[in-house]
């Protein structure tokens, strides 16, 4: 009934393929399958925004997204976003030089939808950040020095 | 989640031959931002999920056809929330499909979604309501167009049989010149339901509507004919008594996220200021000849 299918998938610009069952959300399949264990898993129903990746280029959370749903698609995730395994990106150094990282926990999400951001808006103003940041939480209430670090980077961009 | 079979038909027949054959047992995906907390709280155990993105023939996302716009059943909240058609004709709506969810939610959840799910507080609906939504749906025994109102009926209820698929969701263009705005009340800024949700629309003929969602077991519309709320002469008493009729309508409960009496107090603070922007609005229309909405 529930037959096991092959998924082929660009996981942070490399071919993958993978045997799954349908019931398996992309996060799982991710972090157990593909050892991307960036992405995190939290509240698992759509609202801390921990697990958000890119499919094809789109922020979305991937608690809520079957692994089958995105056959064929472009997945991004937080390991994805450095230029090359010695160096971060530019949004990635502004995090660690701004001090935006406490416990840590939401910082996989914040960057991606950060990156989600800036892609659509280079030049956000502080309430564009919050906004484009409001599908993400952080329990240590960390959020000016996040939204800080995300200025930086766009300026750092431009 | 426990295990369940997937299929991604390829035609809205091979879908609705797949829902009907499997009948209470299969669920429809589209964005899955309700069906997959569903599945995975366990509230929802399907044998079948049906996954629509891959149908060739549904309505392409969003299209201008004589009169009305149509969205298609996996149009996604932040595509058609910056679509020009819809920006142009249904800026309640656009207002809504802004603040669903968080923007990982809108670039998954839909407008279809939003009517199957039938929460008491969807915020889309108040504005599709006002918009006069005709609902599109292919059965085992054809297509057929519904409205809105007569198709969510209560809390997660609906009057979709198994085998029906919505396909479409078609909103009136109006014929003569109308404001709308749409305006909620939430407990934090960004991924939370709406505590109260207000659609009004004021029309060149003086008459005004409401939807009111989050206040009643499904969302619902009321109107004023008399032109009296529209009128920018009207007296203050006797807006304030019908805008008190209308409300009256409302059956709110008490829940987490806000009291019954909050929710009555909030109705009458969304209510007026919706109204303001709409008479705001639609002179903007008259103004312009009737061309922005």
């Amino acid at each position: 009934m529930t037959a096991t299918r092959v998924l082929h998938l660009t996981v942070n610009g490399t071919h993958r393929s993978v045997a799954i069952e349908p019931h398996r959300p992309l996060l799982d399949v991710l972090r157990e399958e593909l050892d991307l264990t960036g992405t995190k898993e939290c509240c698992a129903v759509g609202e801390c925004g921990a697990c958000t990746v890119l499919v094809d280029g789109r922020a979305v959370n991937s608690c809520l997204v079957l692994a089958v749903e995105v056959d064929g698609a472009t997945v991004t995730t937080v390991e994805g976003l450095a230029p090359d395994p010695d160096r971060l990106s530019r949004l990635q150094d502004a995090f660690l030089e701004r001090g935006a990282v406490q416990c840590g926990f939401c910082i996989p999400g914040m960057v991606v939808s950060a990156r989600y951001l800036l892609a659509t808006n280079p030049s956000p103003t502080v309430e564009e950040v919050r906004e484009g940041l409001s599908g993400n939480l952080c329990r240590c209430a960390g959020y000016n020095r996040i939204v800080d670090a995300v200025l930086a980077a766009a300026r750092a961009e431009r | 989640m426990r295990a369940f079979d997937y299929a991604r038909p390829a035609t809205v027949a091979d879908a609705v031959g797949l829902l009907a054959r499997h009948r209470g047992a299969a669920k429809v995906l589209a964005g899955g931002t309700d069906l997959v907390v569903g599945l995975r709280q366990h509230t929802l155990t399907p044998r079948l999920v049906v996954d629509v993105k891959g149908l060739e023939d549904l309505p392409p996302a969003v299209t201008g056809t004589g009169g009305a716009v149509v969205i298609g059943a996996t149009a996604v909240m932040a595509d058609l929330a910056r679509h020009p058609l819809v920006r142009r004709h249904l800026p309640a709506l656009v207002e809504a499909a802004e603040v669903v969810g968080s923007i990982q939610i809108r670039n998954r959840a839909t407008l279809a979604g939003n009517i199957c799910h039938a929460s008491p507080a969807a915020d889309t609906v108040p504005p599709m309501l006002a918009y006069d939504a005709q609902v599109h749906v292919s059965g085992p025994a054809g297509e057929r167009r519904l409205a809105l109102a007569d198709v969510i009926l209560g809390p997660g209820r609906t009057a979709l049989e198994p085998g029906d698929l919505v396909t479409a969701v078609e909103l009136g263009v109006p014929r003569q010149p109308v404001g709308a705005a749409f305006a909620r009340m939430t407990r934090r800024r960004g991924v939370d339901l709406a505590s109260v949700n207000v659609c009004c629309s004021v029309s060149a003929d003086g008459v005004t509507r409401f939807a009111y969602g989050a206040v009643a077991p499904r969302p619902f519309l009321v109107a004023d004919d008399t032109g009296t709320l529209a009128d920018p002469e009207g007296g203050e008493d006797r807006k304030a008594a019908l805008l008190e009729e209308l409300i009256a309508r409302a059956s709110p409960v008490s829940d987490v996220r806000a009291s019954r009496e909050y929710r009555v107090a909030m109705l009458r603070v969304l209510s007026r200021r919706t109204l303001a922007t709409s008479i705001d609005r639609l002179a903007r229309a008259m103004a312009a000849g009737g061309e922005g909405r």
